[in-house]
Formats: C-alpha cells, structure tokens, sequence
C-alpha cells in the first residue's frame, strides 16, 4: 500500500538530520497460529525539536514500530528494513552496542507509570541507575544530577523525593519521574508510548505541557505514540496515521487533523467525540426527560441522599470514598457522573448496583430503599437493574458462549424455558446489532467492541428501568466507541432506561448525558443540565476539567491551551514546563549540533552536575 | 505488545477447550507419558484381569510354581520368582493394580475436598475462611508421613479402600489454598460482580462462573496429587503402615524383598521401575498440562 503524503512541497523540511529513522521497516511474528505480519513497510524520520505523531487503533502496529528502535522486540521477531537511531543502524549492534544506545541515544516513556517504575527502589535509586551505567556520574555527583532532573520536571523538594519510593507519588509526579529517567542520559530521541493514557485530563494536559517545552528547551525529537486525536492535535508537528501495520497518510499536523486525504483518517476523526459538538441527545430529549421527571418525582429511578461510602483498611482510619453526596436519576433519564480517577465515582456506580454498603444515608432505587431489603425482595429489585461495565473482556464469564452470557439473567430469574429464552436472546443480538451466528460464539473471539455490545445486551436482557454504566466505552478504540456509544443511545430510546452513566470524558458524557453531576474527592462539586455544566461551568473545578480536555484541532487547541493557561493563572496554579537555566539549554543544543565530538567532555563540566 | 495479541487471533476460532488440547497434544513429553501411562494401566489390568473377570496371563499371583534355578526371570516367569516360587510378573501387576487404584482413588478426593474447602474458604471470606484454612494451616504444620501413618493404620481394617479415603483425607490442604487463591481474585472480576449485580446465586456464581475459571489449577493441581499418592503409598507400605498383607501394592512387594536386593535384585527393580513410571509420566502430563492451561509459563516455541 502506498503512504498518502500530504506534506506539501513548498513545505520547509524540519532543519537538522533525522534523529530517528525507519526504512521499510517490516516487522513478522512467529505464533503458534502462524507468521503476523505487525508492520508492512513503514518509513518515516524523526528531527530534532520535532515531534512525530504515530497514531492508529490497537492493532495498527504502532507500538511494534517503536518498539524495533529500542531492539527490544521479542525473540519470534523476524526485522526487515533498517532503523537507525542518529548516525547508528540498529540491526548492526551488538547486545553491549545496544545497551549503550539505550538510554544515551533513545529513551522511552512508557504509559503506565506505576509499572515502568520499580516498586521496591527508591526514586533516587532508579535515576541514579541510568547515570552510572552510562558513566555520567557517580556516587554523591549521580544524586545531585538526579535531583536536578527532578527539578527540571517540576516536582517539588527533589532532596526529599529521592529517597521516596514510587507508592509514594501520585500518577502526575511518578510519570514526571519517569520522563526524568528518559531525559537523565540527554538521549536525541524520547519515544513516548501513550505516555498519558492512563492519567486524568487535567494531569495529562500537565505532562503534554512538559514534554512540549522538553523538545522546546533540550531539543530533543519525540517519537509520540497514541490513539488520542486530542494529544495529537495538542502536542505533534508532524502525524503518520498507521492501520493494520501500513502507515496510510503523513503529514503536518494541521493537514492531517483539519485536512484528511485517506479514506481511515477521515472515519478516525469523525469518531472521535467533541465537546461541545455533535450533541446525540437532542435538546427536544432533554426537555422530555424534564417533564418525565417533574411528572414523577415521587419514584425517581434512583434517589441518593447524603450518601457516605467508607472503606476500612486494616490499622488505619477508614477512608471516606464517597462524602455526602445527593442526587437524583429520574426515569428515562441519562445522569452523567464525571470525575477524575478517585473522585468515587465507580464506587457510587457500585453502591446503586447495592454491592458496597452505605454507612449513612439513603440509595432508593425505584422508590424502594437497598438498606431496608430482604433477601428475596433484593433479588426481585436486582431484575429491574442493568449493569455495563469497563472492561469488555473480563466482564463476561470466558467459559460461557455469547449466547448463555446474555441469557443467564433468565436463568439466574427463571424466566421462560429454554426456547423462549433462546427466542429472547436472538432478538436482543439483533438489538445490540450482532449477528445471530455469534449465539455460539466465545467471548475471546469477539473484538472489544463486539464484546461490549455482548455485555450491553446482557444489561437489558430483562428489560431494566434502571441502568448502571461504569465507564463503558474508555477501553475501546474511538471509532468503535463511536459506535458502541450510538448503539447505547438509539437502545436508550427504544428501551426507555434511566441510566447512571459514569465517565471520565467529558466529550462522552456531553454526546449522552442529559444532566451532568460533576465528583471530586468524594463530594459532588457542580450539578445541574449538560448545558449549564458543561457550556457555563460556575466552579473552578469543572472549568479547569473542562479546559483540560483537548481538541483535535491544532488551531482550536492552541487557543484552549492558551485559554488554560490563562485560567490556571487566574485560579493561582502554575503552569508546568522544564526548568532548564539558559545557558545549560544552549550547551544541550550545541552538543546537538553535528560535528560536536565534544558531548562526553560538556558532560563533565557541566556546571549542574 | 497487547496490540500484538489482538493481531494474532486466528482467522479460524477455537473454543477455550480446543486451544488447550492443541497445546497439550503440542507437548511431545506430556503424549509420550500419556501413552507409556496407558500401556502401563492396560497391562495391568489386563494381564492378571480384575475380580472375577480373568486375563490373559497364565499365572495368578497366589499360587507357588515349581521354581526354575534361583527364580531369575526366564521365559516361563519374566519378572522371575519369589523365594517361593510365585510369579513375580502376576505380583507385579496386582500391586501395580492396587497401587493405581489408591493413587487415583486419593488424587479424586483429595481434589474434592480442596476443591470444596479452597473455593468456600476464598468465596465467603470472613470467619468460615479463618476457620477453614487454620484448619488447614494446622494439617499442613503437622508432618504429612507421622498424619498418614496413624491414620493409615486405623483404617488398615477396610483394606486399601480405608487406606484410599485416609490418604484423600490427609493430602487435599495444598489445593485448598491454591483454590482459595484462585477464588480471591477471580471473585473480584467483572463477570463476577455482573452475575451478583443481576441477582446470581452463591452457588451458582461458585459453580457456574468462578470454578470454571479455575479449573487448569485444579486439574493440574490433581494430576500432581496422583503421582504424590503413588509415592506416599509406596513409602508408607514400606514402612509397614500402609498396604496390609494379604493385599499387596508395589511400596509392600520392595518392603517384603527389600533383604533379596543385592542376591536376587529383579526382586526389587521390577515394582521400583513401575513406581518410577507411574510417577513420571503423571508429573509429566501435569506440566503439559499446566503448560496447555496457562501459556504464559512457557511462551517459546521448540
């Protein structure tokens, strides 16, 4: 397949020679299921200063890319095509060749932060690691750079944090601490695999911040790879669109994301959720669902009343997960709870679903209170409520074919005989628009989408007035997302369930919520219709969220950016950037310049260490 | 790299169970065991045949026979004869056979028991569990022989079937908290809260959806059972706790001619090698096995 290229001619090509480059990269795994070939012919440079974008869904190759430059493929690996890491071919090293280039040449942050930081060393430990093995420094020396890095990343009191171990930081910090690892060696090129995929908006728009005034100060290419547009359109210069292991189209970032030319980046774009556009409940929906809910306020689908969740850990004092929190779903209704991870929103999601205790107030579900239940009454009450959860995969029973998952709820209520039963299933894969076939289907041959459609049909099997929804759409791709999420929303129509619908995208929760509660820490911060919350935020909290979030436009997302740091300024915080004095900024891009032999000298001297 | 994993689903799709069996009969070690193990059982059981059915072997292990030279195998005894002048080869395969039969005898319920104890131990938690595996932790710190010796003895009344459920009785604790392991953090998985949200039974929930899941652990936690048995028997029987005569097992045949080893040692090698067999073909079929169930253990490919 040939690579649409869209970089215009007239286009100035970035300046200095490529730091990183894959030619005709092929990539074949040897499986006990026969070779899969991961990536077909792939080229592509990275420059200083620059930072390329891979972007792709899963399965599209883009990590296996990367992964090639570090040579840290695994052994049934067959590589064709040639990667060089600034003037070093990768192939031609040798193991000893390859640790030295590891490090000082490349380096990589990795997305999850807890599990690319060893949890018995301590921070100081794991900095100081890197520079003595490639010689930089040592001993008293090695911990004072190591605390100069972490300054430079913005964490507060270095001294101390050093002799901290990971458990210790929160997902922010440990991430700034790894991008401290990747930069300790002043490696050419940094690649960062989905380096804020696991973190809140509001700490993923910190580190995006960092690793953009990184490149600005240090010079540095970045090799960045993720499958959100938002990221791309916040952080890249340039982008290449990967699919199915063939990179379909590169080019400028304001190209790509404004101006799609193939055929899969113009469906990938048009997947990805907006804020504050393509609205799926209409606002006629809206006021329907008032009305419904003016016309019935004495059974709401769910009612909680300054509900308190505590958690007891052993030897300390319990842990308040959920802190006097009230609304209210009425029927027919799509409630929204958004918060940042530890804000309690699954916990409230668990409570409705009566698997986690209140230890004071009300959960009336259905005009009915879960505290005052009895066994048997518990279990009729649990019929009339549906449950999606995150995680497509683990949700479903592995053992079960599609067929028995989405029929057991009948079972499990002994709802029919076997024909009805199987009648009922049939017609609720048709619903969730599955094939009829997959009935004896197992769940590990469906993809994530096609198993989350499984767990939805699940959900409504016994036609539930009231629906819990933990997250789930944040574990698939955008396109299938999309459509998964359509699929909900023309089900919720049809079927009239109140949903509790938790999320932590807002673009998500804007495309379905009618009304919007807004959780941080446990207490409810904002409340009130989507419009207001998410159009005319009152508290600094939802604004600052709301702010976070990125666009995938370039244009639209630098006035965001600017827009935030203007907020941030207002609201007292600062903004987050590498602190690199000046004269150390332009000694790291003398040593960049070509011919400059001298690095292994400067390191000495430099005055910082 | 999970990107790789969803790339490397067959176009053709296989059900849990398929994969595993491929695996399996993919682990050349594992087949070869399973075959001699199946020879072994076959010749066993068929040779000097079981009850009232007869087998094909000329020879039954009770009567004397005219003793040929000093009883070395010939072509008339193969095995050789005892002092005497009994078939060795008849008494080889009858304690082949009862040595069988309480190591699978002890491999079923032990496997039950822990089973049970392990999955009601980690589903329930609270105090049941702290009962059940202080229980536990109490069979465990008391040395496995002393435990099966006394009671072996007691139930040496019943013949080896006293023996068989005495043995089950003592041995099923490492399952247990392997079960128990399995449950804690099975119960936990979404599919699992799914079933409670829906109004899913305990029983069900642990029959339908938990054990299931936990299912490559306990097999192979029995299969390892099995060849633990055979070598728990055979050292109990020789140490005169076991096995009682008139029965016979292969641990009672090398006790009674342990004083013929070095003047007539076919008496001791035939019931040894057969020991040794059984043992390592069923330890054999248990890594398969657990290299079938979980491939993460051992990912390369030969």
């Amino acid at each position: 397949m040939t690579t649409l290229d869209i970089t215009g001619t007239d286009e100035p090509a970035t300046p200095g020679d490529a730091v990183l480059s894959f030619t005709d990269l092929e990539v074949t795994f040897g499986t006990e299921f026969g070779d899969v070939h991961a990536v077909k012919g792939v080229s592509l440079e990275v420059h200083p200063g620059e930072v390329l974008a891979v972007v792709g869904e899963s399965g599209s190759g883009k990590s296996v890319t990367s992964t090639t430059a570090l040579g840290l493929l695994p052994d049934n690996a067959r590589i064709s095509g040639t990667v060089r890491v600034g003037d070093k071919v990768v192939g031609e090293l040798d193991q000893a060749g390859l640790r030295k280039m590891r490090g000082n040449d490349i380096a990589m942050v990795f997305q999850e932060p807890m599990t690319a930081l060893n949890p018995v060393l301590t921070i100081g430990d794991q900095l100081t690691e890197a520079l003595q093995l490639h010689g930089i420094a040592y001993g008293k020396m090695a911990m004072a750079r190591a605390a100069e890095l972490l300054r430079m990343v913005g964490i507060p009191e270095p001294e101390r944090r050093l002799k901290q171990y990971p458990h210790e930081l929160s997902g922010g910090q440990r991430q700034r601490v790894v991008i401290a690892m990747a930069i300790s060696c002043d490696p050419r090129v940094i690649i960062a695999d989905e380096p804020t995929t696991a973190l809140d908006v509001t700490v993923q728009a910190e580190i995006l911040d960092l690793l953009r005034s990184l490149k600005d100060k240090l010079d540095t290419g970045i090799l960045l790879i993720t499958h959100n547009m938002g990221v791309v359109a916040d952080m890249a210069d340039r982008v290449a669109v990967m699919f199915k292991g063939d990179l379909v189209e590169t080019g400028t970032a304001q190209q790509v994301l404004t101006n799609p030319q193939h055929e899969y980046t113009k469906r990938l774009l048009g997947a990805v959720p907006r804020l504050g556009e393509g609205v799926g409940q209409d606002d006629a929906g809206v006021a329907h669902s008032v009305e419904v809910e003016h016309a019935d306020t004495s059974r709401p689908a769910l009612q909680l009343d300054n509900l308190v969740i505590e958690y007891h850990r052993l030897g300390k004092p319990a842990f308040r997960a959920v802190d006097d929190v009230s609304f209210t779903v009425g029927q027919g209704e799509i409630v929204g709870l958004v918060g940042e991870s530890g804000s309690g929103k699954s916990t409230i999601g668990k409570c409705a679903l009566g698997l986690i205790p209140a230890v004071s107030g009300h959960v009336r579900i259905l005009g009915e209170d879960f505290g005052a239940l009895k066994k048997k009454q518990l279990k009729d009450l649990r019929r009339r409520i549906g449950v999606v959860f995150q995680d497509p995969a683990a949700s479903i029973n592995p053992r079960f074919p599609v067929g028995e998952a989405i029929g057991e709820p009948l079972v499990v209520h002994g709802v029919g005989d076997p024909a009805s039963r199987e009648k009922r299933v049939m017609e609720l894969l048709d619903a969730v628009e599955l094939p009829r076939s997959f009935y004896n289907r197992f769940p590990h041959e469906l993809s994530g989408g096609q198993r989350q459609r499984v767990s939805i049909a699940r959900a409504l099997t016994l036609e539930p007035e009231l629906m819990v929804a933990d997250e789930p759409t944040s574990a698939l791709d955008v396109s299938v997302q999309a459509s998964v999420l359509e699929t909900f929303l023309s089900l919720q129509r049809d079927f009239g369930f109140a949903c509790l619908f938790v999320s932590h995208d807002l673009a998500v929760i804007d495309m379905l919520a009618h009304r919007v509660v807004v959780l941080q820490n446990g207490r409810i911060v904002e409340q009130g219709t989507r419009d207001r919350v998410l159009r005319a935020p009152q508290e600094p909290y939802t604004k600052r969220l709301l702010a976070a979030a990125p666009v995938p436009d370039p244009t639209t997302q630098a006035e965001r950016r600017e827009a935030r740091h203007r907020l941030l300024a207002e609201l007292g915080d600062e903004v987050v950037e590498l602190h690199v004095d000046d004269d150390e900024s332009a000694a790291r891009k003398a040593r960049q310049e070509p011919g400059a032999g001298t690095s292994d000298v400067m390191r000495g001297t430099d005055p910082h260490v | 790299m999970t990107d790789l994993q969803t790339s490397a689903t067959p176009e053709k799709s296989y059900s849990q169970n398929q994969l595993v069996r491929m695996r399996f009969f993919r682990h050349r070690g594992a087949i070869i065991s399973m075959i001699v193990l199946g020879l072994v059982i076959l010749l066993a059981f068929t040779s000097i045949g079981i009850g009232p059915l007869p087998g094909w072997w000329d020879k039954v292990p009770e009567l004397q026979y005219p003793k040929i030279g000093d009883g070395a195998p010939t072509w008339e005894h193969p095995f050789g004869q005892d002092t005497g002048g009994k078939d060795y080869f008849a008494l080889v395969m009858l304690g082949t056979q009862k040595s069988l039969i309480i190591a699978f005898g002890v491999g079923i319920i032990s496997t039950l028991i822990g089973t049970l104890i392990g999955a009601v131990a980690g589903y329930f938690r609270g105090w049941l569990e702290s009962l059940l595996m202080r229980t536990t932790d109490l069979l465990l710190v008391i040395p496995l022989l002393v435990l099966a010796a006394v009671l072996g003895k007691m139930a040496s009344a019943w013949g080896i079937w006293g023996l068989t459920i005495m043995l089950g009785i003592v041995t099923w604790t490492g399952l247990a908290r392997l079960v128990r392991g399995e449950m804690l953090s099975l119960r936990e998985r979404d599919f699992v809260v799914a079933a409670t949200a829906v109004g899913t039974s305990n029983g069900r929930i642990i029959t339908k959806h938990i054990l299931p899941n936990a299912i490559g652990t306990i097999i192979v936690s029995a299969t390892l059972t099995i060849s633990a048995a055979i070598l728990l028997e055979t050292s109990l029987s020789y140490l005169g706790y076991g096995v009682q005569a008139p029965d016979t097992s292969l641990g009672l045949l090398i006790s009674t001619y342990e004083t013929a080893f070095t003047t007539r040692p076919w008496l001791f090698w035939w019931p040894g090698l057969m020991i040794l067999a059984i043992a390592l073909t069923v330890n054999f079929i248990g890594d398969g096995l657990r290299d079938a169930f979980d491939p993460r253990q051992n990912r390369t490919k030969d």
